[in-house]
C-alpha cells in the first residue's frame, strides 16, 4: 500500500511548526544573521514547544515521534530560518549516536536532562586535516585506570561555545582507519584540557556557533564510552544515515521559502507593462524550482519512511542529501535571479536564502561524498 | 469551573475564495482552514481561567462542516480537556449557530460557569452569536473585551469603545465573554499537546441531536460574487517640476469626479 498523505497529525504538526517559524523565526532572521548572536530566546521557546532533539525516545522524556515526524519539523523550521535551525539540528545529530548506541543507564544520564531544560550538544566527528576522509581522524583515546584519555583536534564544531555534551569520535589507532574509531561522551564542560576556539566567521547561517574544539589529555569516565572501543565507524554511519535526510529537510524547507518569496515577487514586479510573473522565462524557472522541490521531498520522505519500518536507507539518505542540497542552490540561485537587483541586495530574503544553501552541500557528507556512498552501493549491488 | 468556549473554523486569511456553484456559499473543498483568530483569544482566557482555578475543566464546542476538524483538535493541544463537534453545514446563519451552540453546552451535562467566544468571525463578520446566546441562556454578556481578570467567581472586564476609552465591567458568573485582540497572546499548540490531543474526548452530534431543525434559519444566503476588480492605479510624475501646477491640478479634479474622494 502506497499512502502519501501526512496524517492529521502530522498536518497539525506542520501548521503548528509554520506558524512558529513565520512568526518567531522569520522576523528576526535578517537581525541574528548581521550580528552573528545565538537567538536564545527564540531556541529556548522552540525547545519548549517541543521541536528540538526530536531524536529522544518518550522512554527518557522525549515526545515519540517517528523520523517521518522529525523531517516535517525540520522542514517548517528551515523555512523559518536556515541558520537557526542548524543549531537546532545540530542536537539531534550529537543525540542521535547515544539513542542509538547508549545502554539504558547512559541514555537516561545523557538524554534526559536535554528533556528538563533547553541546552545545546556538539557532534565531534571532523578534524582540521580529515573533513570527508572521516576514517582517517587522528584524534587518539587512550586507556589510563577507569578514564579515557582523549588527545586531539576537532574543527567546524556547530555549537561548541554553548554545549553541554561533546560527542567525540576518536581513535585508538589512526592506521586502523574505520576499524579503530570510538564514540565517547563528554558531559563536563569545565574538564581539564578540554579548548574551544574562537567563533568561526562564516558565508552563512552565521547565527550558528562554529568553533574549532582541542582535547589536550581530556580525561573521561569509562562509563561514557558509546558502545564498544572500535565500534565508532558503525554508530557514525547509522547516525547520519538519520541526520541526512535531516540535513535534506532543511533544505526543502528553504528551497520553499526561497521559491514562495519568488512567486510573490514575481507577482507584483512589472516590467515591459506586465508583471514579471506573465512573461513565459519567468514561469519556466518557477516550475522547474516547483518541480525539484517536491522531488527531494518525496526523497526526504521515503528515506525517513524507510528508517521508521526498521530497513537500511543509506543508499535513500545520499540520494535525499545530495539531491536536496543541490536542488535547493539551484532553487536559491533562481529565486535571486527571479528578484534580479533586488535578489542581490541584503533588503530582500534571497540573499540570505543563497548564502544559507551553499552550507547544505558541504556539511554532512558533501554532495560528491554522497555521490560516492550512492554509487559504491550501486556497484556493490550489481 | 465548567468552562466553555465557541470556535468556529474559518478560511485562512489567505485562501483565494470563490463562490460556490448555486451562489449559496462559498466553494469550501479547496479551502484552507484555520481557528478564527479572535476565538485563539477565546481559548487562551479559557486556560489562564482554567490555571487560576484548580479543577476548572475546559471544552471546546464548535458548530459546522466535518471537513478538516483540525481547529478543534489544535484547541485541545493548546490545553483544552474535551471537545463537542456540531455536524453541520459550514453556511448556517448566525441564530442556528447560537441556538446549536446553546443545546450542545446543555447537553454537556455541565453548566457553564463561564463562555468564552471570539468578538466576531473574520469570515462572515455578523458579530452575533455571543449576544444570540446570551439572549437564548438568559445570561450576561460583556464584548470587544481586551482585559478580563477573575476572583471568586466574579469577572472585572475591560472593553474598549470609541477613541480608545475603557468601560469597566463586573459580572458574576455565569457569563459570556466576547474577546478582542489585546486581551492576551495565544500560545502554541506545544508538540507533546498534539500527540496527548488525540487521548482527548471528542463528542459528535448532529444539529438535531442539539434541537435545531430547518426552520430555525432566520438568514437564507443568494447570490455570492467576487467583488469587481479594482480598475489599475494612476501613476503621476511629482518630479516633473515644469508641469508640477498642472499636474496637481489634475489630480485634485481626478479626486473630486472620478474618485469621489474629495
Ligand atoms: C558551518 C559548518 C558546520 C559544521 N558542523 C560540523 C559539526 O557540527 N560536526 C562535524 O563533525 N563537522 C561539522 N562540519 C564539517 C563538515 O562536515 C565538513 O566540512 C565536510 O564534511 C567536508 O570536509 P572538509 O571541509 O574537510 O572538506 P574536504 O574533505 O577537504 O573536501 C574538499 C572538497 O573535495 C571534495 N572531495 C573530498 N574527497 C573527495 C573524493 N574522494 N572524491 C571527490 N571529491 C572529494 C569535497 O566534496 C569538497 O568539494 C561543519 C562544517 C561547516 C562549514
Amino acid at each position: 500500500m502506497v499512502n502519501f498523505e501526512l496524517s492529521s497529525e502530522q498536518k497539525e504538526i506542520t501548521d503548528m511548526a509554520m506558524k512558529f517559524a513565520r512568526n518567531e523565526m522569520m522576523p528576526k532572521a535578517n537581525e541574528y544573521d548581521e550580528s552573528g548572536k545565538l537567538p536564545m530566546e527564540i531556541l529556548t521557546k522552540a525547545w519548549e514547544l517541543g521541536l528540538v532533539n526530536t531524536c529522544i525516545p518518550p522512554e527518557y522524556g522525549g515526545t515519540g515521534f517517528t523520523t517521518l515526524d522529525s523531517m516535517i519539523i525540520t522542514e517548517a523550521l528551515a523555512y523559518g530560518c536556515l541558520g537557526m535551525n542548524t543549531t537546532l539540528m545540530a542536537n539531534d545529530l550529537a543525540l542521535l549516536p547515544i539513542t542509538i548506541a547508549g545502554n539504558d543507564e547512559q541514555k537516561k544520564r545523557f538524554l534526559t536532562p536535554f528533556t528538563e531544560s533547553y541546552k545545546l550538544a556538539s557532534f565531534c566527528l571532523t578534524e582540521p586535516g580529515h573533513g570527508s576522509d572521516a576514517a582517517g581522524i587522528k584524534t587518539t583515546i587512550k586507556e589510563d585506570g577507569d578514564h579515557y584519555v582523549i588527545n586531539g583536534q576537532k574543527m567546524w564544531i556547530t555549537n561548541a561555545g554553548y554545549a553541554d555534551l561533546f560527542v567525540i569520535y576518536c581513535t585508538t589507532d589512526p592506521e586502523l582507519k574505520h576499524k579503530g574509531i570510538s564514540c565517547i561522551v563528554l558531559d563536563d564542560k569545565n574538564v581539564e584540557g578540554l579548548e574551544i576556539g574562537a567563533k568561526e566567521k562564516k558565508m552563512g547561517h552565521k547565527s550558528s556557533d562554529t568553533r574549532a574544539v582541542t582535547f589536550n589529555n581530556v580525561r573521561i569516565p569509562k562509563e561514557n564510552l558509546l558502545g564498544k572501543l572500535g565500534e565508532g565507524w558503525n554508530i557514525a554511519k547509522q547516525t547520519l544515515d538519520h541526520s541526512r535526510p535531516m540535513v535534506a529537510a532543511s533544505a526543502v524547507g528553504g528551497a520553499q521559502c526561497a521559491l514562495d518569496h519568488a512567486v510573490k515577487y514575481a507577482k507584483e514586479r512589472v516590467q515591459f507593462g506586465k508583471p514579471i510573473a506573465k512573461h513565459q522565462a519567468i514561469q519556466m524557472m518557477v516550475a522547474d524550482m516547483a518541480m525539484k522541490i517536491e522531488s527531494a521531498r518525496l526523497l526526504v520522505h521515503k528515506a525517513a519512511w524507510q528508517l521508521d519500518q526498521g530497513e537500511t536507507n543509506t543508499l535513500l539518505a545520499s540520494y535525499a542529501k545530495a539531491y536536496g542540497a543541490d536542488m535547493f542552490m539551484e532553487v536559491a540561485t533562481d529565486a535571486v535571479q527571479i528578484f534580479g537587483g533586488y535578489g542581490y541586495s541584503n533588503e530582500y530574503p534571497v540573499e540570505k536564502i543563497m548564502r544559507d544553501a551553499k552550507l547544505i552541500q558541504i556539511y554532512e557528507g558533501t554532495s560528491q561524498i554522497q555521490r560516492l556512498v550512492i554509487a559504491k552501493e550501486i556497484f556493490s549491488r550489481s | 469551573m465548567n468552562i466553555f468556549v465557541c470556535i468556529k473554523q474559518v478560511p485562512d486569511t489567505e485562501t483565494k475564495i470563490t463562490p460556490n456553484g448555486d451562489g449559496t456559499y462559498i466553494e469550501t473543498t479547496s479551502i484552507k482552514w484555520i481557528m478564527n483568530p479572535y476565538d485563539e483569544f477565546a481559548v487562551e482566557q479559557a486556560l489562564l481561567t482554567k490555571q487560576a482555578n484548580s479543577g476548572s475543566t475546559v471544552t471546546v464546542v464548535r458548530v459546522g462542516g466535518v471537513k478538516d476538524t483540525e481547529t478543534l483538535r489544535t484547541a485541545l493541544a493548546m490545553g483544552a480537556d474535551d471537545a463537542i463537534l456540531v455536524e453541520a453545514d459550514d453556511n448556517l446563519d448566525s441564530f442556528m449557530t447560537a441556538k446549536a451552540l446553546k443545546g450542545a453546552i446543555e447537553k454537556s451535562g455541565n453548566s457553564a460557569d463561564v463562555i468564552f467566544t471570539g468578538k466576531q468571525a473574520i469570515d462572515d463578520d455578523c458579530l452575533q452569536v455571543p449576544q444570540l446566546l446570551a439572549g437564548m441562556l438568559n445570561l450576561p454578556s460583556v464584548s470587544v473585551v481586551v482585559g478580563c481578570e477573575e476572583a471568586g467567581g466574579k469577572f472585572t472586564l475591560k472593553r474598549e469603545i470609541e477613541g480608545g476609552t475603557l468601560e469597566v465591567y463586573e459580572v458574576n458568573s455565569p457569563a459570556i465573554i466576547a474577546c478582542n485582540k489585546g486581551i492576551n497572546t495565544p500560545r502554541y499548540a506545544s508538540l507533546p499537546g498534539i500527540m496527548k490531543a488525540k487521548r482527548k474526548p471528542l463528542a459528535k452530534h448532529s444539529l438535531a441531536d442539539v434541537g435545531v431543525a430547518d426552520s430555525d434559519r432566520r438568514v437564507k444566503y443568494s447570490n455570492f460574487q467576487l467583488p469587481p476588480e479594482k480598475p489599475p492605479g494612476k501613476k503621476f510624475d511629482a518630479m516633473d517640476e515644469a508641469n508640477q501646477a498642472s499636474i496637481v491640478a489634475e489630480v485634485v479634479g481626478l479626486l473630486r469626479t472620478e474618485a469621489k474622494a474629495i
